[in-house]
């Protein structure tokens, strides 16, 4: 549909799976879960069961936005003595064994810790797409924006129901790859319907600007899947990828995959 | 250190105080951020909020607090005359009340119909639950888990006064794992809920609203020195965790010729890793919405703090000390365990006042340095005065203390078989 070269790998990605007909999928696991290999293992799984993008979410002390079921998660992973160099191995292996674009989540401070620069560089290095950053707001981004400008890296930055349309424009201007759209007030976390201030949300984005702009937190089943892919161009799944992975390992990320993108029973 | 500034550093609106401060939020927070800095500064020009805020003050809190001279506890320690200011008289036992009526008083302009706080100890979530009583808001309170165990009766406390507290049993299960929780559920909560945040931390507004409400301290304090002794003290001490207490009484003497202390949490020594003395690491980070100093590993992983004051286990410290610090104005050092449990001792045997161990940590930092500028010149140490700030009461730390001490059932560990210093047994982590 886009004509215009992009720079953005995550755009691309989003960009193909539109061009064939499919609402982009977007998954997220958290580094190191429940081991650094099984975490490769899922990613490859989750890319190879239809996901476009793949989040690795770097675990950290004080997730104030994550749910019980990723708070758990991580907080095994620190548990068991978690470097942040083990982000920038996930991210080289999965890089190299899918086509997905692969970001990574994470909250500020990690990023602020080894300098923005540094952190840019490294990613760039490892074959990462971009960062979401679910604590940085466009207003304290200046640094942020100066490096992945330097390595070419997206940068996803969210919007939520409230945002004024002041604030979205701003968002809309600063990202590069998808805009976030956060369909419910609340933590991550699976629910049994996703609200309808994600239409509202993903409205506001595209008239605002934005080219791509994709919904999360909530969405556990195909029928979420089918109904956000109306009016949004990309679904984020993470909390019932991370429980499947938790309860069956990475061959149960593939299912829940398949299922989620619409490929079930097909291969 | 107390050097000349051309520049005020008093009333520092924010966002940012020099290189610290900020916001770094879920964007689905912003909004509420927005709406809480209109209606603060709506409030802070509105003559019919002061007189509601000042109403509350006298007849409920019961300002102004006193300022106490203590000789015989100033004695113990040098030349220099003290006095205290005592914020441990105010309803609820310490300043944090200061803070709470002013944020439930706007709250409740904004229409908001539900108060959640964090709390350590349990005095800033006593203090949220006596304002949601007062004014008929439902109230959430978070604790760690491994708070509530010991601090059981300040956790009936609030239930008394109608607040359902919420263990938390996430990371550290101390202060700042409640925090977090606190700020997961404003993000699902923001349309009908304020959050009481109960220290000069977190993201704009909240260090600039927190600090003007605890700003009577030091103003108080101020009026009060001058109007008894016809002069200004020629130092204030003041413990910091967050550092609402410390701001507060600063906050007036920012452009006089007043050297400041602020004493941290120093735990078992800043040399063991084992406390809270984010300052004087001096690692710039971003906790809880803020770039302040902060404890953290090579990662930026938070690291867990440490001190035997629950007021003072942070591992960040408010953004505005952060730049204090920076530029040099005020001088920030961390006391011991050990030293703040001898401060706390003597002033109850000397004075017959419990302090609470937080304020503790600050009339030690006193004790030194009366001790140091007596060394140096004991007729001119005689002519000075340290102000403390007496943030709060101990009635709270009773069994932390009687625990220190050994004086509890049972315990072996009589102190008055020791050789005069603190017992090293007691209190174990």
């Amino acid at each position: 549909m886009s004509a215009q070269p992009t720079t953005s790998r995550t755009a691309e990605a989003i960009e193909a799976a539109r061009a064939a007909g499919r609402t982009a999928f977007i998954g997220y696991l958290p580094a190191g879960y429940p081991d650094r290999d099984s975490s490769i293992a899922a990613a490859v799984a989750l890319a190879e069961n239809g996901a476009d993008v793949i989040e690795i979410g770097i675990p950290y002390s004080d997730p104030v936005m994550d749910g019980p079921v990723i708070q758990q998660a991580t907080s095994e992973v620190l548990g068991r003595g978690f470097r942040i160099d083990e982000v920038f191995e996930i991210v080289a292996a999965v890089a190299a064994k899918t086509d997905a674009a692969v970001l990574v989540m994470t909250y500020w401070n990690i990023i602020d810790r080894m300098g923005p620069d540094e952190f840019a560089r490294r990613l760039a290095e490892a074959g990462g797409a971009g960062a979401i950053t679910p604590d940085l707001t466009p207003d304290e981004a200046r640094p942020w924006l100066e490096a992945t400008d330097r390595y070419g890296l997206d940068r996803v930055f969210l919007t939520a129901p409230t945002s004024s349309p002041e604030r979205v424009a701003r968002i809309v201007e600063a990202t590069r790859g998808f805009v976030y759209g956060v369909s419910l007030m609340g933590v991550t976390g699976a629910r049994s319907s996703v609200s309808d201030a994600a239409e509202r949300v993903v409205a506001a984005a595209h008239g605002a600007g934005a080219p791509r702009v994709c919904v999360g937190l909530g969405v556990s089943a195909r029928r979420h899947v089918e109904e956000i892919g109306r009016y949004a161009d990309g679904v984020i799944v993470g909390t019932a990828l991370v429980a499947a992975l938790r309860d069956g390992g990475p061959e149960a990320v593939g299912r829940l995959a398949a299922e989620l993108s619409g490929r079930e029973g097909r291969d | 250190m107390s050097e000349t500034e051309s520049v005020s550093h008093r009333h520092a609106a924010g966002p940012y105080f020099g290189r610290f401060g900020g916001r770094w939020m879920p964007e689905s927070l912003v909004a509420a951020l927005d709406e809480l800095d209109e209606a603060f500064r709506a409030a802070r020009e509105d003559e019919d909020f002061a007189a509601e805020y000042l109403r509350l003050c006298r007849d409920y809190t019961g300002r102004p607090s006193l300022i106490t001279e203590v000789p015989r506890f100033a004695g113990e320690h040098g030349a220099a005359r003290m006095f205290l200011k005592r914020e441990d008289l105010n309803h609820t036992g310490s300043h944090k009340i200061n803070n709470v009526l002013g944020q439930a008083l706007i709250a409740r302009r904004m229409g908001k119909t539900r108060l959640i706080a964090e709390t350590g100890a349990g005095q800033h979530g006593v203090a949220t639950a006596t304002a949601a009583a007062l004014m008929g808001m439902e109230c959430v309170i978070y604790m760690g888990a491994e708070d509530t165990r010991r601090q059981a009766l300040n956790v009936a406390r609030m239930n008394l006064l109608g607040a359902t507290v919420v263990p938390v049993e996430n990371g550290a299960q101390t202060l700042k794992d409640a925090i977090n929780e606190a700020l997961r559920d404003w993000v699902a909560s923001v349309e009908n809920t304020h959050y009481l945040l109960g220290t000069v931390a977190g993201p704009h507004p909240f260090p600039s609203m927190v600090r003007h409400f605890h700003e009577v301290i030091g103003d108080e304090a101020r009026a009060q020195l001058l109007d008894t002794q016809g002069r200004l003290p020629d130092a204030v001490a003041a413990c910091v965790g967050g550092g609402s207490n410390a701001i507060g009484i600063f906050h007036a003497f920012l452009d006089d010729d007043v050297a400041l202390y602020g004493y941290e949490a120093g735990g078992d020594g800043v040399e063991s890793g084992r406390h809270a003395a984010a300052i004087t690491l001096g690692r710039s980070g971003v906790l809880h919405g803020a770039r302040s100093f902060l404890m953290q590993d090579e990662d930026g992983q938070t690291v867990d703090s440490h001190s035997i004051s629950a007021g003072l286990d942070y591992p960040s410290v408010g953004p505005e000390h952060a730049h204090l610090a920076d530029v040099g104005r005020v001088t920030y050092e961390p006391v011991t365990d050990a030293e703040c449990m001898r401060a706390f001792e003597s002033l109850c045997r000397t004075e017959g006042i419990i302090p609470a161990i937080e304020s503790a940590h600050a009339l030690a930092g006193a004790g030194r340095l009366s001790a140091a500028w007596t060394a140096e010149d004991a007729d001119a140490a005689a002519e000075r005065i340290i102000l403390i700030s007496l943030s709060g009461r101990g009635d709270k730390d009773v069994a932390t203390a009687a625990d220190w001490f050994g004086l509890l059932p049972g315990q072996e560990n009589d102190p008055t078989d020791e050789t005069g210093d603190a017992p090293q047994t007691g209190v174990q982590a």
